[in-house]
């Protein structure tokens, strides 16, 4: 496909990837879109550290580093992490199930452009009169009293981001059930395509309590509710609750996907199938199910009462049970292989003791006596950047490294990878480490600055100056992608030689098609178990013949673009302009409408005809 | 089976709404939207049950002063009714019978804008009771809770006919099948959502 690129000009480039539904490309956009935000929050996250870097530092105002803080966290994990991982999960479940598409192609580019459009919403508030400055928490009793319209932003753009992520989320279920080839059965899955599928049932039962908690604010504070206004009945702890039976699983959402990405890249370069598959599974299963037993573990010092507490304490430890058993396997997978020290095996060995140290804090945190001393202090920011950036930012460097190759065509350069290790590796611990004991020595969470004399000054600087080798090593990240691109060197199928799962089995990149033949899967590692008995690919479970394909289309982005413009209507309506409402309602038109048109134009895909695909390998030998 | 090919009474298959990839992938991505949406409401019942008669001063309706029993029975009715017709529609859809499946469908749509109609004479009652989206966070509450199920039968009566409008002159086949069972689906959860909506909202608002 790429060969076919290159020969259309950029409005032709543009116009297809505007319109396309193949899960590989809208895998591009994921990337290109949550590697654009990662540098956003990444740019407001050297701006906290410079403020921080010394007492008394007037770098930045406190409202404005209010701002900064809440886009910071926001940013991260709505509109970085969670695009990054679904990249790969367009790019590479499909693959690895066998499959020629996901299920709902149109749905698959609509979540896209929804997260998309809802990351641009946030975003212009920088322009449009400030961001939003409650925390990305943005508990009720602060937001409501937030002037201007910086949390409205936050509002609206999240609810159109997190429709899409929903709507995302069942697709790949539904791709994951009804899509798997001939003989792959659920207990042959790649473990990546189980933590996809066990994060994308979690995202379908933790967004809706999200979309009635950014529904209810909106309500406050666009349309005169008192959903959390005291004076009139309110209660403004119902918003920390359905933020967090949101909040607490979308960690687990972020961090099952990580674990697979690890998975998959330990049993690659142990060359060793993965240690205790099957207790992976479950483990998986479990912490999915216990993820949602533990939200109220955010509030202990809200005052929920001791017993509340004390059962949350409980199941929230009951957690590392199951993440025990998953460090346990990894160890036990290179334990005994034939481990190869590639790029993304650095991240994987050194994702290990980051986590772990970040697991032990949870449990530490997660003692409702001892939280009290620890809450709103630099200890919990410590605790969830280890756990964050340990184990899904570093799964992502990896993943990045890993895949590459799968979904460009070319391999990131090796040397440049592990010097970005070495100075991503090296600045996270430098910035996060010290932070545990700017916690314990008192220093509160979310302040702008801090007198000298305290004890905090040398901590702070060194916190800082680790943000700067984290930058560094995302720059080198960067050119390396530039430098690889730019020489164009293609690889074939396999390039790390060590492929185990069924993406590895086609080219690299995939034909839009995928699978000429849906193959036979005969067990787990189902390409490995085909090259260990000596044959040069999969065993077809069909003969050639058409292959149905779904047609490009444009809605997606229409229906997106009527919420984006009524999202403005519902914001400005509060400022009494007369153009506020009927801009509503030409939005919600314009949505409405384009659904309509989808549901009344037929669309049947067309077939890719069985001569093509023949001609099409015989002009590859050629 | 292709989802364009043109079928008879004999050739129609024994479960039309799950005969092709699509459809079973359209079946199947429903229902797990429907567990999503069951979530949704659950957060907002939650929400109104923490809410309920929560009022800035004494002036302010309670729900022992507001609601009436015969009102929202027939409106229960109606909507209980309209589930019953959309099974009807369906069971016709499974034989073939397209005109019947279409009457039926027409009753459906004639039910559930009785109910809507009800439904805003009631909201417009409480209104003039000073019971109101602003008022009070029940009345926040209240409006949200009812209302957002209001927007979901509205919005399910342009959903059914639009595909009634749609398929009106060409009639069933494996491509619109799926669609006609996955929009009643939709109405059966509306309903569900309902006899909920009339037990915690209604009948537990009555005894205090």
């Amino acid at each position: 496909m790429s060969t076919i690129a290159q020969k259309k000009g950029f409005g032709a480039v543009l116009w297809d990837y505007l319109t396309t539904v193949d899960h590989k490309k809208i895998a591009h956009l994921y990337l290109i879109a949550g590697g654009l935000f990662f540098i956003m929050g990444g740019i407001e996250a050297v701006l906290i550290r410079i403020q921080l870097a010394v007492p008394n530092n007037d770098f930045v105002s406190a409202g404005a580093f209010n701002e900064i803080i809440t886009m910071h966290g926001t940013t991260m994990i709505f509109l970085a992490a969670m695009p990054l991982l679904f990249a790969f999960m367009n790019a590479v479940m499909p693959l690895q199930i066998g499959a020629r598409d996901v299920a709902f192609p149109f749905v698959n580019a609509l979540g896209f452009w929804l997260f998309f459009f809802g990351g641009l919403f946030l975003n212009l508030s920088w322009f449009l009169g400030g961001a939003p400055d409650a925390g990305w928490t943005s508990y009720a009793s602060l937001s409501l009293h937030s002037k201007g319209h910086g949390i409205d932003f936050y509002v609206l753009g999240l609810q159109i981001a997190g429709l899409g992520t929903l709507i995302g989320g069942i697709n790949f279920l539904v791709t994951i059930i009804n899509m798997r080839a001939p003989g792959m059965t659920y207990m042959r899955m790649p473990l990546f395509t189980w933590t996809t599928f066990v994060a994308s049932a979690m995202i379908l039962f933790a967004f809706p309590p999200l979309t009635v908690g950014l529904t209810l604010m909106m309500f406050d504070r666009l349309f005169g509710a008192n959903f959390f206004d005291v004076t009139m009945g309110g209660n403004t702890i119902i918003w920390e609750h359905l933020f967090w039976v949101f909040g607490h699983p979308e960690v687990y959402i972020l961090i099952l996907p990580a674990f697979g990405i690890f998975s998959e890249i330990f049993s690659t370069f142990s060359r060793k199938r993965l240690f205790g598959y099957s207790s992976m599974v479950f483990a998986t299963v479990l912490i999915g199910f216990l993820g949602f037993m533990v939200w109220a573990h955010h509030m202990f010092t809200t005052g929920l009462g001791p017993v509340a507490n004390a059962i949350f304490a409980v199941a929230t430890m009951a957690i590392g049970v199951p993440t025990g058993i998953k460090i346990f396997n990894w160890l036990f997978t290179m334990w005994g292989g034939s481990v190869k020290f590639t790029t993304p095996m650095y991240y994987a060995f050194a994702f290990i003791p980051s986590f772990v140290m970040g697991g032990v804090t949870g449990v530490m945190v997660a003692t409702a006596a001892a939280d009290y001393q620890y809450h709103d202090t630099y200890f919990v920011v410590a605790h969830f950047h280890y756990v964050i950036v340990g184990g899904v930012v570093l799964a992502l460097l990896a993943g990045t490294h890993y895949w590459w190759p799968k979904m460009f065509g070319t391999m990131l350069n090796e040397t440049l990878g592990k010097i970005t290790f070495w100075l991503f590796f090296i600045g996270f611990h430098l910035t996060f480490f010290i932070q545990h004991f700017l916690g314990l020595w008192g220093m509160p969470r979310r302040v702008f600055t801090f007198l000298p004399g305290q004890g905090l000054d040398a901590g702070n600087l060194i916190s800082s100056v680790g943000a700067a080798f984290m930058s560094a090593g995302v720059m080198i990240l960067l050119i390396n992608i530039v430098v690889t691109q730019v020489k164009n060197v293609k690889v074939g199928n396999d390039p790390w030689g060590d492929g185990r799962t069924l993406e590895w089995a086609i080219a690299s990149p995939p034909p839009y098609y995928n699978f000429k033949q849906l193959p036979l899967v005969r067990g787990l590692d189902a390409y490995w178990l085909e090259k260990m008995e000596g044959k040069k690919g999969m065993t077809p479970a069909e003969p050639i013949g058409d292959i149905h394909m779904p047609n490009s289309s444009f809605i997606p982005f229409m229906i997106t673009l009527g919420l984006f413009i009524a999202a403005f209507g519902a914001m400005y309506h509060v400022n009494d302009k007369p153009w506020a409402i009927p801009l509503l309602i030409f939005g919600l038109a314009v949505t409405f409408g384009s659904m309509l048109v989808r549901s009344f134009k037929d669309d049947h895909g067309y077939h890719i005809h069985k001569e093509e695909l023949t001609q099409d390998e015989k002009g590859a030998k050629a | 089976m292709q989802a364009e090919e043109k079928l008879t009474y004999e050739t129609w298959p024994a479960a039309p709404e799950r005969a092709t990839l699509e459809a079973k992938n359209k079946f199947l991505g429903f229902w797990l939207f429907l567990g999503g949406e069951t979530v949704l409401f659950s957060s907002l019942f939650a929400t109104y049950l923490a809410l309920k008669d929560k009022v800035p001063d004494t002036s302010q309706p309670l729900a022992k002063d507001l609601f009436e029993l015969p009102l929202t029975l027939v409106a229960t009715m109606l909507l209980l009714t309209s589930s019953l017709t959309s099974v009807y529609a369906m069971y016709h859809m499974k034989n073939f019978a397209f005109k019947k499946m279409m009457l039926w469908l027409g009753v459906t749509v004639l039910l559930g804008l009785g109910f809507l109609g009800l439904e805003v004479y009631e909201f417009n009652m409480y209104v003039h009771e000073g019971h109101k989206f602003t008022s009070s966070a029940f009345g926040s509450a209240f409006y949200s809770l009812v209302g957002f199920h209001g927007a979901h039968v509205t919005f399910g009566l342009g959903w059914i006919l639009a595909l009634m409008i749609r398929n009106y002159k060409r009639g069933l086949n494996l491509y619109n099948a799926p669609k006609f069972y996955v929009a009643s689906l939709y109405w059966h959860f509306i309903d569900v959502v309902w006899v909920f909506i009339f037990t915690v909202v209604y009948l537990m608002g009555m005894v205090g």
